[in-house]
């Protein structure tokens, strides 16, 4: 998995291409995303007050990032009161290396709880590179690992593989040649597989739902118990998690607590919720440590404008409501963060170096923001990256670019109304071969075709607006303009 | 580990500092503590059901998520766990500090924890506690671990519901209450320790998104409400 700090190797629409051709991942994807947005569905719209949590959401959310640095060191001053260490790491690098010294262990093994954190600084490389084992336990996670294949979903990361793939898959690296392909037999495997794996392992590492800066606490949520495995029976847990994880107070957890999961898996609640703080004798590792990870948070940060990217809590909603994402699964993206919190996240935690494509990768639609538990408006935060993108090119380039050009000369045209009936009358002329019996314009010639390789294109009518209300008010003077 | 404890505090200070180069720009008139208490909480805080309806509601939350749901009295609950126990053919059930003597049915192995080793409880048959706060629109019950505040809600530490396959959960009526923040708000006391939230037996959906009950928790979660 290649971190986000490393150049994407393609560009989204070349990575989409033979993604949109697969038409059992699409169908996969499509069926996956159907379903979680059809129980998001029905438990937001039992709560009367959906939209007032969801302002309490961003409310906290927005609090906790202008007071940040204050909650950061109450959190590290409570974590270490209750027993534990607090470490911190600039980036992807220092977080790594912080890890692969407290995880060395006689077993040359670590258990893991999912964790897009952990994927973000591509701890497992790491540990593999060290020659460490790690096991992910989360099943989705362990589809992933075991088939040395990549997430491509936040909250179900192996959505884009069916149940024969995960049973050819298991069946081989398990070496269970008579596994069966119901759900249920396959879910069994894995929690044989994993137990031992669970009672025996002695360090175990996590990423972080909350850090609650009043308590010093963590919380995980969680389905399966492979979280609370993880977090209760090893000797040492080492948590990894991005700065912005922070809530002020234990009683914020209200707010979070009913948006997360039924905007994330359309539960009313999930299965697990665990709340520690520190280490407690005779209950859980009696050895804790915290990563504090910044990794161009601070940069996402310093952007007011696109700053409440850091709102997001990982519920994965907007990718299952993105028309994009559902076409193409999340692979298409090239980076850990996938839909459109990828499209937003990616290249600023990149510092728009790599990941240009993703602002594009997006109609504009707006079912992200209305599906967000916390508000980002991340159709506005596309169009400013967008801007940002462009002002990253070389000026001449810049200057040059067809679209540029092409909207100085829409401007040139707009401002003149005798030469917006002029280009009006030439346009009806220049369309008329392209114009299909259909009805549309399927395919433009040159530099134009690029609009129509992807969309048909309605023509310009034989009357405009214009002229029509001209016939039929004739009293009405020429429009005040021009 | 002496770089690591060297770079660690460069890397503390370096980022609060970069942090303070951004926020410390903009308005922050206000104390954090204001400016917390300032935000807007237009959400529901209290329920509107009585009690007899906050029951219901916990009863059909639960069922949903696949847990069987009793009732019993006071002087009942002895025999509805004989029955429950009976029925579910297990023996050697883990006992919480919570769990009171005078609930326990004559006949039956029941086990204290006493710094038992995994194994040991890998080998029992299932975990009997008490409930810390029942929330009903969410039907979760929230089991509060260590004696901190009183050792009437200490449900033991964490590794007795989850290594056990079976989990029966025994809820005073007078625990349940209707929302989340309800829940908050009583939890608060026992902030510092740990707590666990339970919505159902564990489950997955990883797999074409097919609800499937128990994974690496207890398998089979009975509740007892206890009026």
């Amino acid at each position: 998995m290649a971190p986000v700090t490393e150049h994407a190797a393609q560009d989204f629409p070349t990575a989409a291409l033979p993604l949109l051709h697969n038409a059992q991942l699409r169908s996969n994807v499509r069926h996956a995303t159907d379903v979680i947005q059809g129980k998001r569905f029905r438990v937001v719209h039992e709560m009367p007050d959906w939209q007032l949590l969801r302002d309490a959401g961003q409310r906290i959310r927005q609090h906790a990032l202008e007071y940040l640095d204050g909650y950061l060191e109450q959190f590290e001053h409570h974590c270490i009161a209750a027993g534990g260490h607090v470490h911190w790491a600039r980036d992807a690098a220092e977080a790594n290396r912080i890890v692969l010294q407290l995880a060395r262990n006689e077993t040359g093994r670590v258990i893991k709880i999912k964790s897009m954190t952990t994927e973000e600084i591509g701890l497992n490389r790491a540990l593999e590179a060290a020659g460490m084992q790690p096991i992910e336990t989360d099943l989705a996670e362990l589809i992933v690992q075991l088939g040395h294949d990549k997430p491509s979903h936040i909250v179900v990361p192996a959505l884009h593989k069916n149940r024969h793939e995960i049973r050819e898959l298991f069946a081989r690296t398990m070496n269970l040649p008579e596994l069966g392909d119901r759900p249920e037999d396959l879910t069994e495997a894995a929690r044989v597989y994993l137990r031992q794996q669970f009672l025996t392992t002695p360090i175990a590492v996590s990423g972080a739902n909350f850090l609650i800066a009043e308590t010093g606490g963590v919380c995980i949520v969680e389905s399966e118990g492979n979280g609370r495995m993880c977090l209760t029976l090893p000797q040492k847990l080492i948590t990894i998690a991005g700065i912005d994880k922070i809530l002020p107070r234990f009683r914020d957890l209200e707010v979070f607590l009913q948006l997360l999961p039924r905007s994330a898996t359309g539960e009313r609640m999930n299965p697990y919720n665990s709340l520690w703080t520190g280490v407690r004798p005779g209950d859980g590792p009696q050895e804790f440590h915290v990563v504090l990870l910044d990794n161009r948070r601070t940069e996402v940060l310093r952007d007011p404008e696109s700053r409440e990217t850091l709102h997001c809590i990982r519920c994965g909603a907007c990718q299952n409501a993105c028309p994009v994402y559902r076409q193409t699964g999340g692979h298409a993206y090239n980076s850990v963060y996938a839909g459109p919190i990828g499209a937003i996240l990616s290249p600023q935690l990149a510092l728009m170096k790599s990941s240009q494509s993703l602002p594009y990768a997006s109609s504009l639609c707006g079912a992200c923001y209305e599906v967000c538990p916390v508000k980002i408006n991340i159709p506005e935060i596309l169009i400013h990256l967008r801007g940002r993108v462009v002002e990253g090119q070389p000026k001449l380039i810049r200057a040059l670019h067809p679209e540029a050009v092409a909207m100085r000369a829409m401007q040139w045209i707009f401002l003149s109304q005798t030469r917006l009936k002029l280009a009006q009358w030439l346009g009806r002329i220049a369309q008329r071969p392209f114009i299909r019996r259909s009805g549309w314009i399927e395919k433009l010639p040159g530099i134009l075709g690029g609009w129509t390789r992807t969309r048909d294109l309605r023509p310009l009518p034989e009357q405009s607006f214009r002229a029509w209300f001209q016939k039929h008010n004739p009293s009405s003077a020429e429009a005040p303009h021009d | 580990m002496t770089d690591v404890h060297g770079a660690a505090s460069s890397a503390r200070s370096e980022i609060l500092s970069r942090i303070r180069s951004i926020t410390g720009s903009g308005p922050q008139a206000e104390s954090p503590r204001e400016a917390w208490q300032a935000i807007p909480r237009l959400y529901r805080q209290h329920g509107t059901l009585d009690s007899a309806q906050c029951i219901e509601l916990l009863e059909d939350r639960l069922r949903d998520y696949g847990a069987r749901v009793h009732h019993a009295g006071p002087s009942e609950i002895p025999r509805t766990i004989a029955m429950i126990l009976a029925e579910r053919e297990k023996q050697r059930i883990l006992l919480s500090p919570a769990v009171s003597a005078s609930w326990l049915p004559d006949g039956f192995p029941f086990v204290a924890d006493a710094a038992l080793s995994y194994q040991a409880l890998d080998a029992c048959d299932g975990v009997l506690t008490g409930c810390t706060v029942a929330i009903a629109t969410t039907g979760t019950l929230v089991l509060c671990h260590g004696a901190g505040v009183d050792a009437e809600h200490d449900q033991g530490r964490r590794a007795l519901t989850l290594i056990p396959d079976y989990h029966l959960c025994i809820v005073a009526r007078s625990a349940v209450v209707q929302t989340v923040p309800e829940a908050m708000h009583l939890l608060e006391p026992y902030s510092g320790q740990p707590i666990t939230f339970i919505s159902g037996p564990s489950a997955t959906a990883d797999i074409e998104m097919t609800r499937i009950q128990g994974v690496h928790g207890p398998r089979i979660l009975d509740v007892v409400i206890a009026e």
